[in-house]
């Protein structure tokens, strides 16, 4: 997994609520056997017509925010499904950070599990993130994972709240299964006395 | 020391490193892959720039996808979603470097049927597997469950799970069974007993006579459906029947190792006194030949019983029989051998090995199929199709009207073409009866492979016990 330090990038605004999980990634792209290269299909429904072509009003289509890294998002962001396909897409996208006021359980522990971090914030302040973000390409926010701040384009700063273990993961890149090759000495002597006792295996 | 469960000496065995709160390190002796929900955990290994681990622990299988006609070697899988699932499995394999058994290798299978039939799976081995039959391995007394795709990287990546443990369940069945019963109908009356949750949180250990008196393809059936009832997995300790079968096998190991090898597993027990957290008893004798009326694994009951109805249950159950009686299309108070049926699957990992396949072939043994029924063999993998050939059972499976097939997954979960057209009713060796599990809008019954012969011949579910 990537780590998370600090980011400073272009901000999507996307103010409407509810953004299930099949909103970001549309069910008939989950017979797929990649968790990459879901990114094309991110918001498929909202974000092309049915023939295929990009519909130009929606949000990640403007030229200012194809290169977007952060989505500033409406309520309950990412509700509906468990599966990993919604965090796997908007990841293939680029987009590394999501601010809302509230996010799926699921879906927001998903986040965490593949480099993406959610960030909940009082409606007051995901309204003035919104406003900067409506500014377009040169409003680049600030998100900075150590301190736990968001500074605006313009210099005004949030703090967030983060459980210190997922800050702890993402800062230093470790998924579980980072975090469980961290003790790879435990398994090498493991599979050493194994190979003394159960040779066979 | 205080006494163990069989469970606890195997768990003891393979920890690895142990938290505070319980959550351990576990090891895994074994991997078994195959196409379905391995390739974005390859893909993770991929994109990350991680290895496996131990790929000679590592062994993959294509099954699920695979067509099991005749004419498969020949051509491409006409399905496209399943194709590149197959060679994505393919291509992963070989860059990784770990065993493989591809579409055209005889050994392919059932990736249930093959660790067993190579000696990959032996007696005190952890096993895993993305997917939830991976309880069959229990009957080597192996601690073996199915995990999901993030897990299947972890273990890919590391070689261990992380793992909380389960509590200790013991189910017995006494004395000897009654001629015509078999494993199938252990395994389907424990969850008419327990139901499908009464397992959870468990691991299930099978003992008494019974078991003990079942061949090591019964004791695989038995274990294959601990997972119906809810369990993690199902175990049964090896004995002689266990070390006869895995001896001589392409894994298994070989000369003084062999020896080393027999003197642990013949500690793995569970010791006089052992605390089992729940404990449930059948009698042998009182177990008869059952089918499945429902839509669960648990809607079980004697083919001598008539179908239930709704109000005969209690609680949320009442509506679920509604439902599934519906679902069927079966009318409470009729008799379950005045069901008909159109269509006969022996086959899938509970019901696919050779033993199997003998007990319908002595059934159907000089005799012909209902006329219009559509029957088929899907043997569990490319061996027990050779043998079954050898043994002359090939020809009293054709003779008798059956489709002879290749070896797969088939219409045990319809994800190849093999499938129940809407509104047909099945006569099913495999072990899921849900909604649409063997197609759209299809009806399943689960019953033993003689059970299935005997359904076969009078278009009927049917009590074998008037055929032999
Ligand atoms: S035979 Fe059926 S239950 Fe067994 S692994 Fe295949 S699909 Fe799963």
């Amino acid at each position: 997994m990537e780590k998370f330090k600090k980011l400073t990038g272009i901000a999507a605004p996307m103010p409407l609520v509810n953004i299930d999980t099949d909103m970001i990634i549309p069910k008939v792209f989950l017979k797929t056997i990649k968790r990459s290269g879901l990114g094309v299909n991110l918001f498929d429904e909202m974000r092309y017509d049915r023939d295929g072509n990009e519909i130009p009003d929606f949000v990640l289509n403007k030229p200012q925010y194809r290169e977007a890294e952060i989505l500033v998002a409406g309520d309950n962001f990412g509700c509906g499904s468990s599966r990993e396909h919604a965090p796997w897409a908007l990841q293939d996208f680029g987009i590394k950070a999501v601010i809302s006021t509230s996010f799926a359980d699921i879906f927001f522990n998903n986040c965490f599990k593949n480099g993406i971090l959610p960030i909940v914030l009082p409606p007051e302040q995901v309204e003035v993130l919104m406003k900067d973000a409506e500014k377009g390409a040169n409003a680049r926010m600030t998100v900075d994972l150590e301190a736990q701040e968001i500074t605006t384009s313009d210099g005004q700063v949030f703090t967030f709240e983060v459980d210190a273990f997922k800050k702890h993961c993402l800062l230093n890149g470790l998924d579980d299964i980072g975090l469980t090759m961290e003790k790879s000495a435990a398994i090498d002597s493991f599979e050493a006395q194994a190979a003394q006792s159960r040779p066979w295996i | 020391m205080s006494p163990k469960t069989l469970y606890d000496k195997i768990w003891d065995a393979h920890v690895v490193q142990q938290d505070d709160d319980g959550t351990c390190l576990l090891y895994i002796d074994r991997h078994l892959v195959h196409e379905v929900t391995s390739p974005q955990a390859f893909e993770g290994l991929r994109m990350s720039g991680r290895t496996v681990r131990a790929p000679e622990k590592t062994i993959a299988v294509p099954d699920h996808n695979v067509p099991t006609t005749l004419d498969r070697a020949s051509g491409v899988i006409e399905n496209e979603e399943s194709r590149i699932q197959v060679e994505a499995l393919d291509k992963n394999a070989r860059e990784f470097g770990v065993h493989y058994y591809p579409v055209n290798d005889v050994r392919q299978g059932i990736v249930h049927i093959v660790g067993p039939e190579q000696g990959w799976t032996l007696p005190g081995m952890t096993v895993v597997c993305g997917d939830s039959h991976t309880a069959t391995h229990g009957a080597f007394g192996a601690l073996a469950h199915g995990i999901g795709t993030s897990e299947v990287e972890h273990v890919l990546a590391t070689q261990t799970l992380i793992q909380k443990k389960s509590k200790n369940m013991k189910v017995e069945i006494t004395g000897q069974l009654r001629p015509g019963v078999t494993a199938k109908d252990i395994t389907l009356a424990v969850i008419g007993a327990t139901g499908t949750a009464g397992g959870t949180g468990y691991v299930i250990e099978y003992c008494g006579e019974a078991i003990r008196s079942l061949s090591m393809e019964g004791r695989m059936t038995v274990c294959n459906m601990a997972i119906e009832g809810g369990a993690r997995a199902g175990l049964i300790a090896p004995d002689e029947t266990t070390f006869s079968y895995v001896k001589g096998r392409p894994h298994a190991p070989k000369g003084a190792q062999w020896e080393a090898a027999l003197a642990w597993w013949k500690t793995l027990y569970t010791d006089e006194g052992a605390h089992f957290d729940k404990v449930v008893t059948l009698k042998g004798e009182d177990i008869q030949p059952v089918v499945t009326w429902g839509t669960s694994p648990e809607d079980v009951l004697p083919i001598t019983a008539t179908v239930p109805a709704p109000e005969d249950f209690k609680g949320g159950k009442v509506d679920a029989a509604r439902r599934s009686l519906e679902y069927m299309g079966l009318t409470p108070g009729m008799k379950l051998t005045d069901i008909e049926i159109d269509t006969v699957f022996i086959g899938s990992c509970t019901n696919g090995r050779i033993e199997d396949l003998r007990a319908a072939a002595a059934v159907l043994k000089g005799k012909k199929i209902k006329d219009g029924m559509r029957a088929m063999v899907v043997p569990g993998s490319g061996l027990v199709r050779a043998q079954a050939e050898e043994e002359g059972l090939a020809d009293i499976f054709k003779e008798a009207g059956f489709e002879w097939r290749l070896a797969g997954c088939s219409m045990c979960l319809a994800m190849n073409p093999d499938q129940l057209a809407e509104g047909e009713r099945c006569a099913s060796t495999s072990n899921r009866n849900f909604e649409g599990r063997q197609g759209y809008k299809g009806r399943t019954h689960l019953v033993s492979p003689a059970m299935a012969a005997a359904a076969a011949l009078t278009g009927r579910l049917t009590d074998v016990r008037e055929l032999i």
